[in-house]
C-alpha cells in the first residue's frame, strides 16, 4: 500500500516535470530576441522586448535558463505578469478561492444528484421514473453551460428578484456569508446540473451491470433488505467508475471553470486565464497551465488513494 | 407432511422472441435431514426452479404452489420471503469467487447474514461468523480476510458456512462443486454431507448424485422426467434420457455412447415428449402425446413406454 502510493507520488512529479520542461520549451526555446518579442506580444515596443530579455536573462544558455525557470517553480515563484506587473502567484492565490469554493460545492450537488439520480433510474429499469431521468439527462447534457447560465440569471434579475440571487465576483464566506451564497448558488446549481447529467448516465450502467453480478443474488438470498442490496452491496461495486471520473472532473474543473466562471463573472482561475490569454499575459499563461497540470496530477493520486480503500483487491494486491 | 412441497411449478420469462417456459410442472417433495438430488443438462430449469422457489429470479412469472413447513411461498410477500431467506433456507452458488462480494471480508458477509435476521449486537454476529468458519474447516483468523485471498474450494467453504450461519432447515446447494477440481470437490461434498439439515443438490453430475442423494429427480426441458430413490435410480433407470445420462457416464477411460443431439428450446418446445428428437427408442405415439408421470409412485417416469411395461 505505502510502495503503491510513494510509486504513484514519485510518477506525479515526473508527470510535473515533464509539463514544466514542455512549457518552458513551447516559450523559451529559440533565439533570444524572437523569445522576448513573442513573450511581450506584437505590439509591444522594442524597449519593453529589451528589457524583458534583460529581466528574464534570455542571453543566458537555454540549460542554465531552464534550471533557473525549474528553480523558481520549486520555490513556487511564477514570474510577475507583464499587464498588472503583480506576481503571477498573488495573481492564482487571489483567484484560486473563487475556482475552489464553486468547484468543490458544485461537487457536492452533483454527486448527489448524480448518484442518486443513476441508482433511482437503475433500480427500476424501463420505468416511467428511468425514463423521465433519462430525458433530464439529455437535456442536461445538450444545454450548453453558458445558455443555462445566462437563464439563470435572467431568472433571478428579473423574474425572482426576491431569492436575491445575483451574479458577481466571489466574496470570502469568512467576510460576509450572505454575499458569498448569493454569489455563489447560482454558479454551484450551473455548474452541478451540467456535470450530474453526466454522472446519472454513469452511475445508472455501472449499477446496472452490478445488479447482475452474483453476489448480489448471494446478498438477497441470505435475506438482506432490497434497500441494503441496493446500496450496500450494488452502489459500493458501482462506485469505483464513478470516483475514477470524479478524481478528473474535479482535477480538470481546478484548473479553471472557464464558461461557468465567466458567465458569472466569478474571478476565479478560469477567468484569469482568459483575461491573460487575450492580454498576452504569457507568465500568466504559464503559471495557470502548470496549475492546472499539478491539479490533475494531485487528483489522479487521490483517486488511486481513494481506490484502495474502497478496493480491498487494490489494497492488498 | 414434507418439510417443501412443490406442486406444478412454472417459471416463464417474457422474452423479445416470446415466452420463454424455463419451468413447465415441476413437482418433488424433500424430507426434513433428507437429500434430494436434482439432475440433468445444461439449461433443463434446474437453478431456476429452485431460485424462484425463493424470489431469487427477477423478471419471471412463478406460478404452481410451494409449501416450505406448511407456509405457501409462492406469491408470499416479500417482506416475509425475505424473512426466509438466509434463516430458514440457505443457499449455496456454483462459482463461489463471483457469488462473494469483493469488497467485504468473509467475516463480514458471514456476521451480515446473521444481523439481517437476528437481534444480537456486531460482536456477537462476528463470533458466529468465526464460529462457523472453524465448522467448515477454516482457521478464525481468517475472517478478516477478503474473497480474493482464498481458494476456491475454500470460499465455497466460506459460502456454505454462510448458507449455515443460522442453522437453516433446508440448504440449496446449486452445482456447488462444478467450478472446483476433484480433490476440493470431494471435501465440499462431504462437508455438506455432514450439515445435518434437508439438502436439494442441484448437479449434471451423477457421481454427486451418488455420492450424497436420498431421492434424486431427473429433469428435461424444465419438467421432471424421472423421481426415484437413488438405488433404484441408479439399478433401474426407467426413462430413456436417464438411461442415456448413465450410458455416458464414463467407464474406466471410455466415455459410452454420450446422447446425441442438444437439448431443446424452450421458447417452442417439441410436441408430445418433449425428448422425442432425441430419444432412440420412440414410438409414434411419442411426438404427439405429452406423457404424464406413470409407473409406481416410487418411482414414476414420463415415458409412453411404462404403458406397455
Ligand atoms: N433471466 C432470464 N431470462 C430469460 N431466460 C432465462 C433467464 N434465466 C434463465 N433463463 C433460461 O431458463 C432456462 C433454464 O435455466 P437454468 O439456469 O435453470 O438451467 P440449469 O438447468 O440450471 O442449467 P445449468 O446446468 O447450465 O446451470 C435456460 O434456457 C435459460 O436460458
Ligand atoms: S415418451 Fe417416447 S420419446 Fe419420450 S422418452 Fe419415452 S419413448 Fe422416448
Ligand atoms: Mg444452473
Amino acid at each position: 500500500m505505502w510502495r503503491f502510493l510513494i510509486r504513484r507520488i514519485v510518477f506525479g512529479v515526473v508527470v510535473l516535470w515533464l509539463v514544466a520542461t514542455t512549457v518552458f520549451l513551447l516559450f523559451f526555446a529559440g533565439p533570444a530576441d524572437n523569445v522576448a518579442r513573442r513573450l511581450a506580444g506584437p505590439r509591444a515596443p522594442i524597449e519593453v522586448v529589451e528589457q524583458i530579455k534583460d529581466t528574464l536573462g534570455l542571453d543566458r544558455p537555454l540549460f542554465t535558463q531552464y534550471l533557473g525557470f525549474l528553480g523558481d517553480l520549486l520555490r513556487g515563484d511564477l514570474g510577475t505578469s507583464f499587464i498588472s506587473q503583480t506576481p503571477v502567484s498573488t495573481l492564482i492565490l487571489q483567484s484560486l478561492p473563487g475556482t475552489l469554493w464553486l468547484v468543490f460545492g458544485a461537487a457536492v450537488l452533483w454527486m448527489l444528484m448524480g448518484v442518486g439520480g443513476g441508482v433511482l433510474s437503475a433500480t427500476k429499469p424501463r420505468s416511467l421514473r428511468d425514463r423521465t431521468l433519462t430525458v433530464l439527462v439529455l437535456a442536461g447534457i445538450s444545454l450548453p453551460t453558458f445558455v443555462l447560465g445566462i437563464l439563470m440569471i435572467y431568472l433571478a434579475l428579473s423574474v425572482f428578484p426576491g431569492t436575491g440571487l445575483q451574479p458577481g465576483p466571489y466574496i470570502s464566506p469568512f467576510i460576509d456569508v450572505g454575499a458569498f451564497l448569493s454569489t455563489m448558488v447560482m454558479p454551484w446549481i450551473c455548474l452541478a446540473v451540467v456535470q450530474a447529467a453526466v454522472y446519472v448516465r454513469l452511475t445508472r450502467g455501472s449499477m446496472l451491470d452490478t445488479m447482475g453480478e452474483d453476489y448480489i443474488r448471494t446478498a438477497r438470498a441470505k435475506g438482506v433488505p432490497e434497500r441494503s442490496v441496493t446500496y450496500r452491496h450494488g452502489l459500493r461495486a458501482a462506485l469505483t467508475p464513478v470516483i475514477t471520473q470524479f478524481g478528473v472532473d474535479v482535477g480538470t474543473l481546478l484548473g479553471g471553470v472557464v464558461v461557468t466562471e465567466s458567465v458569472f463573472g466569478l474571478q476565479g482561475i478560469g477567468q484569469l486565464m482568459i483575461r491573460s490569454v487575450r492580454d498576452g499575459d504569457l507568465p500568466v499563461i504559464i503559471g495557470a497551465a502548470i496549475l492546472a497540470a499539478a491539479f490533475i496530477v494531485l487528483a489522479n493520486i487521490l483517486v488511486d488513494v481513494a481506490y484502495s480503500f474502497l478496493d480491498p483487491r487494490v489494497r492488498l494486491a | 407432511m414434507s418439510l417443501l412441497e412443490v406442486s406444478g411449478l412454472r417459471v416463464t420469462f417474457a422474452t423479445p422472441d416470446g415466452d420463454l417456459q424455463a419451468v413447465r410442472g415441476v413437482s418433488f417433495e424433500v424430507e426434513a435431514g433428507q437429500t434430494l438430488g436434482v439432475v440433468g443438462e445444461s439449461g433443463s430449469g434446474k437453478s431456476v426452479s429452485v431460485q424462484a422457489l425463493l424470489g431469487l429470479v427477477p423478471g419471471a412469472r412463478v406460478e404452481g404452489s410451494a409449501l416450505f413447513d406448511g407456509e405457501q411461498l409462492i406469491g408470499m410477500p416479500a417482506e416475509r420471503l425475505r424473512r426466509i431467506r438466509g434463516a430458514r433456507i440457505g443457499m449455496v452458488f456454483q462459482d463461489p469467487l463471483s457469488s462473494l462480494h469483493p469488497m467485504y471480508s468473509v467475516g463480514r458477509q458471514i456476521a451480515e447474514a446473521v444481523l439481517v435476521h437476528r437481534k444480537v449486537s456486531k460482536d456477537q454476529a462476528w463470533s458466529v461468523a468465526r464460529e462457523r468458519l472453524e465448522q467448515v474447516g477454516i482457521p478464525a483468523v481468517r475472517v478478516r480476510d477478503y474473497p480474493h485471498q482464498f481458494s476456491g474450494g475454500m470460499r465455497q467453504r466460506v459460502m456454505i458456512a454462510m448458507a449455515m450461519a443460522l442453522d437453516p432447515e433446508l440448504i440449496i446447494a446449486d452445482e456447488p462443486t462444478t467450478a472446483l477440481d476433484a480433490t476440493v470437490r470431494a471435501q465440499i461434498l462431504e462437508l455438506l454431507g455432514r450439515l445435518g439439515c434437508a439438502l436439494i443438490i442441484i448437479t449434471h453430475d451423477l457421481g454427486v448424485i451418488a455420492d450424497m442423494a436420498d431421492e434424486v429427480m431427473v429433469m428435461y426441458a424444465g419438467k421432471p422426467v424421472e423421481k426415484a430413490g437413488r438405488r433404484d435410480l441408479f439399478r433401474d433407470p426407467r426413462h430413456p434420457y436417464t438411461r442415456g445420462l448413465l450410458n455416458s457416464l464414463p467407464h474406466g477411460k471410455e466415455r459410452l455412447q454420450p446422447i446425441t443431439g442438444r437439448p431443446p428450446s424452450l421458447l417452442s418446445p417439441p410436441s408430445g415428449c418433449s425428448f422425442h428428437p432425441r430419444c432412440p427408442v420412440r414410438i409414434p405415439r411419442c411426438p404427439i402425446e405429452e406423457p404424464p408421470m406413470l409407473g409406481p409412485d416410487d418411482h414414476p417416469d414420463a415415458c409412453w413406454l411404462e404403458v406397455g411395461r
